[in-house]
C-alpha cells in the first residue's frame, strides 16, 4: 500500500490509551515477577534466596497497591470503575481484571501478614501508646506466638505462595491478553502476547529487585548476599533472553509471511519506532545488557565490579521493559487502521495523563517500599 | 376475633398504600409527556440496516454537517465522515478526509491524470458480531433489540477498550463527557420513524436505510438486485453497512 500520503480515520487523531496504559503493565509486571521470585524461597525451599524473598514479597505488595492508579486516572468516569466489578460483561477480556485483582492483592496482604505476624508480636509486646494500638490492630489483637503457631503460619506461607504462582501469571498474562485478543489492531493482535507479558514481567520484577537490593546494600554499606545475587542475576540473564527471543520471533514470523499487515509495520519499525524500538529497546537496552550478564554469568572475577555490572544491566533491562510496554500500547496505537497512515503521540508535560504524573506514579510505589522498610524491615539496618 | 380484626387492618393499610401510589402517580405524573416506547417484542421485528452507494456520493459533505448538528458531536470527533479516493495513471492512490469532509473536499491531490475517483462515506457498521459490544468491560455497550449498537453512556466507565476493538474506527471517546460515544443511527429519529439525520441530508441518496427484517423495504430490494461489498470481512465482525461499488482500495 501506498503510505506517502499518510492517510488516518478521522477518530484516530487521538491517542486513546496514553503512558498511563504503559505504566499499568509496567507496575503489574513487577508486581508478577517479584512475587514469583519471593516463592521460589518460599515454595520451592531455595535457601539461596532466603535474604531477599521477604523483601520480593513486599515489593510486591507495593507496586500492587499502587498498579490501579494509572488505570484511574485514565479511566473517563473513574468514579463508576466499579462497574467493572457490580456488571461484568463477560465476553470482555478486560472484565475479569477486578476479580483476578482483588484476589492476587488478597493472597499477597495475607502471606505478607503471615510472615510478619509473629514480628508485630514481638513489636507490639515492646512498644506502647499508639503505636502499640496500631500493632494490636495489626495483629488483630492475638498474642499467641509459640512454635506450633510459627510452624501453621509457614504452612500458610506456602500455600499462599503456591496458589499466588497461577494467579500472578494469570494477572499479567491477561494484561497481555487483553492487547493480543483485538483483531483490530496489527501490531498488538498475536496470540504471543500473553506469554511475552509474562516473560517480561519476570524480567522487570528480577531486575528491581536486584537494583533495588544493591542500591540499598552499597548505600547502607551492609554485607550483599553474594550467593543469592549471583543466582538471581543469572536468572535475570535467562529470562531476559527468553523474553527477547519470543518479541523478536514473533516479528520475523509476520515478516516472514509478508501479508498486507507487514507492509505497514514494516514502515512502523522502520519509521515511528526506529527510535524507541530498535535502537533503545532492541539495541541498547536489550544487546547491552545481554553482552553484560553473559560476563557476569560465565566468567570468574572481582565481586566490586561484577555487581556494578549487574546493577547497571538490571537497571538498564528495567528501562528495556518500560521501552517495550511503551512501543507495544503506544506503537500499536500508532498505526491507523486504514493501513495507510501513522498518527503521532507525545503524552504532554503537565497534562493529566502527562509526563510529570507519569514520573510521581512511577516513583510512589518505590517511596511506600522504603516506608514498609522502616516499620516491617526487611532489609539489616546495619551491619551487625 | 383477633386474628380478623388484623387481617382487615392489615387489608385497609394495603389497599389504602396502593391508592396512595396510584393516586400520586397520576397526580405528579404529566399526561402530555406521554413518549410512545416500542415494546420488546414490537422492536424485534426491525433490523435496521444500511446502504452506501459509492457510485452516487459527491463529496459534499452534507451528511457529515448533518449528523454533527443532529448529535452535537464534538470537534475533531466523527460519527460519520466521507473519504476520497483518487487513483491516478500509475496507479498511485491518495486518500483523504480533511475533518471528515465536513467542509467538503477544497482541492484535488493529484493535479493531473486522475484515472478514477470516487468518495465513500463511512459510518458505524452496526455489526452483528461487533467486536466493541464485546470487549466492553461493563456492557454498556449492547446490540438493541432492533439491532442497532448503542452506548449506555449512564453506565460506561470510559476505559476506551471498545474504541481499541473497533476495526473501522468508529468509536471515540468524548473527552468532555468521559465516556465512549459513536453513530446511533440517529435512535431518538428513527424510533419516532423518521430517518437518520445523515440519510435525509443526502442530496443524491447515497444512503438509504431501512429494515431488513422487511421483504418489501427499500433497503432490501437494493441489497436483492445490486451487488454490494463489506467492510474488512476477514474479521468477521459481519458488518450490518453495505457498500455498493465497493472499490478494493477501500478499507
Amino acid at each position: 500500500m501506498d503510505l506517502t500520503q499518510n492517510f488516518l480515520f478521522p477518530n484516530e487523531l487521538h491517542i486513546y490509551w496514553t503512558v498511563m496504559i504503559v505504566l499499568y503493565p509496567y507496575i503489574t509486571g513487577m508486581v508478577a515477577g517479584a512475587f514469583i521470585v519471593s516463592s521460589f524461597y518460599h515454595v520451592f525451599g531455595m535457601e539461596k534466596l532466603k535474604s531477599i524473598a521477604r523483601y520480593a514479597l513486599v515489593a510486591s505488595l507495593a507496586f500492587l497497591l499502587f498498579a490501579t492508579i494509572p488505570l484511574l486516572n485514565h479511566l473517563g468516569k473513574p468514579e463508576r470503575a466499579f462497574n467493572i466489578m457490580l456488571t461484568p460483561n463477560f465476553t470482555s477480556a478486560m472484565s475479569g481484571f477486578g476479580f483476578v485483582y482483588m484476589t492476587y492483592m488478597v493472597i499477597v496482604v495475607l502471606e505478607v501478614w503471615f510472615s510478619y505476624r509473629s514480628e508485630f508480636i514481638e513489636k507490639f509486646n515492646q512498644s506502647t501508646g499508639v503505636a502499640k494500638f496500631i500493632y494490636k490492630v495489626l495483629i488483630l489483637g492475638n498474642t499467641n506466638d509459640n512454635e506450633n503457631t510459627k510452624r501453621y503460619d509457614k504452612k500458610l506461607v506456602i500455600f499462599l505462595g503456591g496458589v499466588g504462582i497461577p494467579i500472578a501469571c494469570i494477572l499479567h498474562g491477561y494484561v497481555g491478553f487483553l492487547f493480543g485478543s483485538l483483531k483490530a489492531n496489527l501490531w498488538w493482535s498475536t496470540p504471543l502476547m500473553f506469554i511475552i507479558f509474562i516473560f517480561s514481567a519476570i524480567v522487570s520484577g528480577l531486575a528491581v529487585l536486584i537494583f533495588l537490593y544493591l542500591f540499598v546494600h552499597w548505600k547502607r554499606k551492609i554485607k550483599i548476599d553474594q550467593e543469592s545475587i549471583d543466582l538471581l542475576s543469572k536468572w535475570l540473564w535467562g529470562f531476559m533472553i527468553i523474553a527477547v527471543t519470543l518479541e523478536l520471533m514473533e516479528v520475523l514470523s509476520i515478516s516472514y509471511e509478508r501479508t498486507a499487515r507487514w507492509a505497514i509495520l514494516e514502515q512502523l519499525i522502520n519509521g515511528k519506532l526506529k527510535i524507541s524500538y530498535l535502537y533503545l529497546q532492541i539495541g541498547l537496552f536489550s544487546i547491552v545488557p545481554f553482552l553484560m550478564l553473559s560476563v557476569t554469568s560465565l566468567a570468574k572475577f572481582n565481586v566490586k565490579i561484577r555487581n556494578f555490572i549487574i546493577w547497571l544491566a538490571s537497571g538498564m533491562l528495567l528501562l528495556q521493559v518500560l521501552l517495550m510496554r511503551w512501543n507495544v500500547v503506544i506503537g500499536g496505537q500508532l498505526v491507523s487502521k486504514s493501513m495507510r497512515g501513522f498518527t503521532e503521540y507525545f503524552p504532554g508535560y503537565f497534562d493529566k495523563e502527562g509526563i510529570i504524573v507519569s514520573f510521581l506514579l512511577i516513583f510512589t510505589p518505590f517511596l511506600l517500599l522504603r516506608a514498609f522498610d522502616h516499620y516491617f524491615p526487611f532489609f539489616p539496618k546495619k551491619d551487625k | 376475633m383477633d386474628n380478623i380484626e388484623r387481617r382487615q387492618f392489615l387489608k385497609l393499610g394495603i389497599y389504602s398504600s396502593a391508592g396512595l401510589l396510584v393516586g400520586s402517580f397520576f397526580a405528579f405524573s404529566k399526561g402530555n409527556d406521554k413518549i410512545d416506547v416500542l415494546e420488546y417484542d414490537d422492536l424485534l421485528k426491525f433490523d435496521w440496516g444500511y446502504v452506501v452507494d459509492t457510485t452516487k456520493c459527491i463529496g459534499c459533505g452534507s451528511c457529515v454537517r448533518a449528523c454533527s448538528v443532529e448529535n452535537s458531536v464534538p470537534d475533531t470527533f466523527y460519527r460519520t465522515w466521507v473519504e476520497r479516493f483518487e487513483i491516478d495513471n500509475h496507479e498511485i492512490v491518495r486518500v483523504d478526509s480533511p475533518k471528515g469532509a465536513i467542509e467538503s473536499f477544497k482541492e484535488d491531490n493529484f493535479k493531473s491524470d486522475i484515472s478514477k475517483a470516487f468518495f465513500v462515506p463511512k459510518i458505524c457498521n452496526h455489526c452483528y458480531n461487533s467486536a466493541c459490544t464485546q470487549v466492553c468491560p461493563v456492557g454498556a455497550s449492547y446490540h438493541s433489540p432492533d439491532g442497532v449498537v448503542l452506548i449506555d453512556k449512564a453506565h460506561c466507565i470510559g476505559c476506551g477498550y471498545c474504541v481499541q476493538a473497533c476495526p473501522y474506527g468508529c468509536r471515540y471517546i468524548d473527552h468532555k463527557k468521559g465516556t465512549a460515544d459513536k453513530c446511533t443511527l440517529c435512535y431518538h429519529r428513527i424510533h419516532k420513524g423518521e430517518e437518520p439525520a445523515c440519510v435525509n441530508a443526502c442530496p443524491r441518496s447515497a444512503r438509504i436505510f431501512g429494515n431488513l427484517k422487511d421483504p418489501n423495504s427499500k433497503i432490501r430490494k437494493i441489497l436483492n438486485q445490486r451487488r454490494y461489498g463489506l467492510l474488512k470481512p476477514d474479521l468477521g465482525t459481519n458488518p450490518k453497512c453495505y457498500y455498493i461499488g465497493l472499490d478494493l482500495e477501500v478499507v
